[in-house]
């Protein structure tokens, strides 16, 4: 028998079959095409839970699906861009996620119960990411609200460089709990670099640093918990945490002091 | 398919842009693994190229020729092969020349000659010349690169060699049957070039002696890096910025004895503001370094794999504009541009984590020698010379003399 | 015969209906333009064209306009080479002018062009990301020896760092000009904005003020051949010292500061009688060959206490070999005025027709230095004429560590190139010591305005390297593929290093 050339992932349609209420696709060595096209006609057919078992890498997973009641359950590593401009769906990923979650999102929750990457919800317009664990660099970057869409993202463990950079609106929150990095600092530098709207928690304090110099720090303060509890409490029970332990420790309310923090750098012409 | 860069461009150096996948994987213990893991992890992440280029560096694959220096060589034609072999046998003893075992692979096609010498220098040779044997391999290499229209080495270190081309990593690695080689190292790359055809020289890993680097990302201080080289002899003839990356390694670890973690911190430079807050003798040390190394700190998005006889060195740019995934899975440490690509060689790590910025992730194979040289035997108006095949490039010492 | 055939270059144009006949103008005038009589009546022939009395003319009544006396055509004998000639021929003088060379040579920095990211690599934000501007002014060693520290890291073997280095913020300095030449709240507002801005000013070569000693660690102090002020305290205070050889708008010639500059606090500093006229000779007359500089750069670190010395040359014909020798003679760093830079005063045929443009300097001494392998040894300062942030970083790309600035700074302070400092007659307080007009700096006032341009600069800067993709200054320095030519002779692309554009 010839030996074959290695391949990374086959172009295939996966391996589906039903679980009660549930289908189920084996994405295990699928390419993401086939993958989200199996994933895509399954939607229109009418399921409202997918489970992808075996991922390992495919991209785009959930990208660009627009649905309400649709949940999408991602088994094993979630590729780049997981819910790129999503609308509607919940993503739950019972592993690790790459680079690029929730970029561009529009609405929809996405659950990663382990680690998650750089540029984790870059442009997010609207919906929840709750991630259980460590994330990488430039998380949060330029999220934005508008009217009724705020973007949330909720951090379980550290962040490096760069979070919140350019935020313009929605909350960001870093909780520094579950970290492979206990020595690190709960962020890295340039902490909301840029920031001119939103808000910021995170749990326990942060140095001068470490911050942009577009923001101010403070305590967070009653009104601060008040719209801050609602979102640890969903995000504990998304995640099966004990909001208590969460909330054992202050949080530190990082905000902007201008909407328009280069309004005199410019001279004109 | 051209061995050598591209004609059209040769009148006026320029590098080549290009995004990229890579991995590596090292096995501390120093237990081989075949070529095929690396090249799992490749293929998963063939999305990352365009199948302009792919290619592996393995260690420990000649165990039957340690000491020799093992030359993989591309040749455009037969009048280059004998031109080359000359350079090859004037200075050293060619203990076996072959052709490199390949097999025929859809999609790989063009290639050019391809062959490997194990050698060594001529007895009392480096006596002769007063030069390292590595100061003479160096010498062999640049020589042969500059002087031989359409001859290139693709790799020249002891027990290693580097096998790449145009075509996608895992046609590839299919091509030269790296499923026959065992190596404790492997590193490979994926590349996606953008304003030039891809050629076999070209594809990654760059290698000098045993030291190869794979790269995604682009250099954007190229054009400093490379007169910096300039001035220590080194010729960037490749086009590639990947290749300022070696031979700023080369000239940091082998001609200034700096220590690899050091060198890691040169390249990819902490801030000024963190070199602020270190500790006074930390601060002291890193603001020489900054400030001396100034010319080789690599700007711009990179993460790029170090590969040598005693393991590998993952690092990446100092602001994390490329991506990098780590894991240690036993003895092995694994590092990636996706955590996908670490999960398809060993599904279940015992750790799995994203590198900092400008922070080398280190594997070291047990019983090897750590890359500590510093020894300066080739003086830059040698290797010149060496290069440009002039008689003494110092002639035009200062006229201003009293 | 009239005193003199030739006419005013400008008239004073006076709208009466608007004039509030409140005689600012007359009080504004460093040149004795008007005389007074129940209104203002200029005499145009003393009219500089400063716009003293433009901008402080409340009724905004009073324009300046270009005499519009016709010539007979005729490219070859100009208009001001006529009236040249007339000068000479009434009063058998060196002609004497101010200011950068004004003539029509190509502009080299006009012809390059900066690169930018595109998709392959990305371009990154100044605003929200580091972008670092740190500059050390001074030598490096060829490599950073270590020793393990015996904690399984490794730290400084010993001399094994950089030796003596300015830090400098930013890496724009301020170019010479003593106090003498300018005021000395011209030399507080440069030394002031020097402290905030994180750089240096420059002596230059009339001696420190005692009023300048707080500010001393931002301040370079020059010693030239006329060694004005200059003691063992003088160079102990300053950051660095710096011998100046030339000036890039007068190389091979000395200077004259005449002795009715030379008043109380002029003399103080410079250490001179005052009314006595302070002569600069041509050469150092302790320097006559190579050997001679480098006895007296060891001979100011030995004084000094080893603190970084530079040479500043201008920028003439086989620059890169003098360069050269300047570097192994131990300069810290070399200065390289090209032929546009500034003077208080400066005969008219040097300024205009000595020397090389500093673009090209920069570019022929920074690849002499490379290949000769000591580029590490010294910094380049390059000076002469830069007008913007983009002269800064295409100086920089070509090879330059640091630019300094003269002209520049003294426009954001008021001067409007009149080009008449030599007649210590400064309308706007700049290049004169009469009290009642150097009081028009106050130096609070220039010190901001001063660090204003150098902080705009400084994050126009940040922008292009931004655009370029890197985020510190060194990955630019040198990096001459970030940069093309367009519309320059393939021989002077070539001399730069840089290729054309779309190659």
């Amino acid at each position: 028998m010839p030996i074959q050339v290695i391949e990374g992932y086959r172009q295939v349609e996966p391996a589906r079959r039903t679980e009660g209420d549930a289908v189920v696709f084996d994405a295990n060595g699928v390419y993401y095409q086939q993958l989200n096209d199996a994933i895509r006609a399954a939607v229109e057919a009418g399921a409202k839970r997918i489970v992808v078992e075996n991922a390992n890498g495919q991209r785009y997973i959930g990208a660009g699906l627009q649905a309400k009641d649709l949940t999408i359950e991602v088994r094993g590593t979630a590729g780049n861009d997981l819910a790129a401009f999503m609308d509607g769906p919940k993503v739950e990923v019972f592993g690790n996620a790459q680079d690029g979650v929730g970029n561009t999102m529009a609405s929809g929750t996405v659950v990663v119960h382990g680690d998650a990457g750089d540029v984790l919800g870059y442009g997010m317009r609207g919906g929840r990411v709750f991630v259980r664990g460590d994330v990488g660099y430039r998380v949060g970057i330029h999220m934005k609200a508008y009217e009724g869409l705020v973007p949330i993202v909720v951090c379980g463990g550290k962040a490096r460089d760069f979070f919140g950079e350019y935020m313009a609106g929605g909350m960001l929150v870093l909780l520094g709990m579950n970290t492979q990095f206990p020595d690190d600092p709960v962020a890295g530098g340039f902490l909301g670099t840029g920031m001119h709207g939103g808000v910021i928690y995170v749990r326990g304090a942060v140095e001068p640093w470490q911050c942009g110099k577009e923001v101010g720090v403070s305590e967070a303060e009653e009104a601060d918990m008040a719209a801050l509890t609602p979102v640890l409490d969903e995000y504990c029970a998304s995640l099966g945490l004990d909001l208590a332990e969460v909330l054992s420790e202050p949080f530190t309310r990082i905000a902007p002091v201008s909407h328009r923090p280069y309004g005199k750098l410019y001279a004109y012409l | 398919m051209s061995v050598t860069r591209p004609r059209y461009a040769e009148e006026a150096p320029f590098k080549i842009h290009g995004g990229c996948g890579l991995a590596g994987i090292c096995d501390e213990s120093g237990a081989t693994m075949s070529g095929e893991d690396i090249i799992l992890a490749m293929a998963v992440q063939r999305d990352r190229g365009n199948g302009l280029g792919g290619g592996f560096a393995g260690y420990g694959i000649y165990p039957e020729f340690p000491d020799h220096f093992a030359f993989h060589m591309m040749y455009h034609d037969e009048q280059a092969r004998e031109e080359a072999e000359v350079l090859l046998n004037e200075h050293c003893v060619v203990d076996l020349a072959e052709p490199m075992p390949t097999r025929p692979v859809k999609g790989i096609s063009d290639a050019p000659l391809l062959w490997r010498y194990f050698l060594k220098p001529l007895p009392g040779e480096l006596e002769r010349l007063e030069l390292s044997e590595e100061d003479l391999v160096v010498r062999l290499v640049m020589t042969i690169n500059a002087a031989v229209d359409g001859a290139f080495v693709a790799s020249s270190g002891k027990n290693m060699g580097v096998c790449k081309g145009v075509g996608f990593p895992e046609e590839i690695g299919h091509f030269y049957r790296l499923e026959e080689y065992e190596g404790h190292t492997w590193t490979g790359h994926n590349r996606f070039p953008t304003n030039t055809p891809g050629w076999w020289g070209g594809a990654h890993p760059f290698a000098l002696l045993d030291w190869t680097i794979v790269h995604n990302g682009e250099i954007s201080s190229y054009g400093i890096n490379s007169r910096y080289l300039e001035q220590f002899g080194y010729k960037c003839t490749l086009g590639t910025d990947t290749e300022v990356a070696a031979y700023l390694f080369d000239l940091m670890l082998r001609r200034h004895g700096l220590p690899l973690e050091l060198a890691c911190k040169a390249l990819a430079a902490p801030l000024w503001s963190e070199i602020d807050r270190m500790p006074e003798g930390e601060r002291e040390l890193m603001r020489s370094l900054r400030a001396v190394y100034g010319p080789a700190m690599l700007n711009g998005p990179f993460a790029i794999i170090l590969g040598f006889n005693g393991g590998m060195v993952a690092l990446n740019d100092r602001i994390k504009l490329r991506p990098l995934v780590a894991a240690r899975s036993g003895s092995k440490v694994i590092v990636a541009s996706e955590e996908a690509a670490i999960r398809a060689v060993a599904p279940e790590p015992d750790v799995v984590w994203m590198p900092k910025a400008g922070e080398p992730t280190v594997a070291r194979v047990a019983g090897m020698p750590w890359p500590i040289h510093g020894d300066l035997h080739l003086t830059p108006a040698e290797i010149s010379c060496a290069v440009v095949g002039v008689e003494d490039v110092c002639d035009e010492a200062v006229e201003v003399t009293a | 015969m009239p005193a003199t055939f030739i006419q005013p270059e400008f008239r004073v144009k006076i709208d009466y209906d608007k004039c509030h006949k409140c005689g600012r103008c007359v009080q504004q005038c460093g040149w004795g333009v008007y005389d007074f009589n129940e209104r203002p009546i200029p005499h145009d022939e003393k009219c500089r064209a400063c716009h003293r009395c433009v901008t402080f003319c409340p009724a905004h009544c009073i324009t300046i306009e270009r005499n519009p006396l016709a010539y007979r055509d005729n490219d070859n004998w100009s208009a001001s080479l006529r009236k040249a000639v007339w000068k000479q021929a009434e009063t058998g003088g060196v002609l004497l002018t101010s200011m950068g060379n004004p003539q029509p040579y190509p502009r080299i920095f006009d012809h390059l062009l900066l690169d930018a990211c595109q998709v392959t690599n990305p371009s990154i934000d100044p605003l929200r990301e580091p972008m670092e501007l740190r500059t050390y002014l001074g030598r490096k060693p060829d490599a950073v020896k270590v020793e393990p520290d015996g904690a399984g890291g490794f730290r400084l073997a010993e001399g094994g760092g950089m030796s003596r280095n300015v830090e400098l913020a930013t890496p724009i300095i301020f170019s010479p000009m003593s106090y003498g030449s300018v005021s000395l709240n011209v030399h507080k507002s440069l030394a002031m904005a020097a402290e905030r801005c994180g750089i240096l000013m420059n002596t230059g070569e009339g001696g420190l003020h005692e009023d300048l000693y707080p500010y001393q660690d931002h301040v370079i102090v020059q010693v030239a051949s006329g060694r004005f002020g200059v003691g063992p305290d003088y160079l102990k205070r300053g950051a660095a010292i710096e011998i100046k050889i030339g000036q890039g708008a007068k190389p091979g010639i000395g200077g004259h500061l005449p002795g009715e500059k030379i008043n109380k606090e002029v003399s103080s500093t410079r250490m001179i009688p005052q009314g006595t006229d302070a002569i600069s000779p041509a050469p150092h007359h302790d320097i006559y060959s190579i050997e001679d500089l480098r006895q007296l750069i060891y001979a100011l670190k030995e004084a000094s206490g080893y603190k970084p010395v530079g040479v500043k040359i201008a920028a003439v014909h086989n620059v890169a070999a003098i360069a050269s020798g300047i570097v192994r003679a131990g300069a810290d760093y070399v200065y390289l005025d090209g032929f546009r830079g500034g003077t208080g005063a400066a005969p008219a045929v040097i300024r205009d027709h000595v020397g090389i443009p500093v673009e090209i300097a920069i570019a022929v001494v920074d690849q002499r230095l490379r290949e000769e392998g000591i580029r590490n040894q010294a910094s380049i300062v390059a000076a002469g004429s830069i007008r913007s942030s983009a002269d800064v970083a295409k100086a920089i790309a070509l090879g330059a560590d640091v630019v300094a600035i003269g002209t520049a700074a003294l426009i954001a302070l008021g001067c409007h190139v009149c080009q008449s400092c030599h007649t210590g007659n400064c309308s706007w307080g700049i290049t004169t010591q009469k009290p009642e007009l150097t009081r028009r700096i106050d130096p609070e006032w220039g010190a901001e305005r001063v660090s204003n341009l150098i902080n705009a600069w400084s994050h126009e800067l940040q922008e292009i390297l931004g655009a370029l993709g890197v985020n510190a200054i060194e990955s630019l320095r040198g990096s001459r593929e970030r940069l093309r030519s367009i519309g320059l002779d393939e021989q002077t692309s070539r001399i730069l290093g840089v290729k054309p554009a779309g190659m």
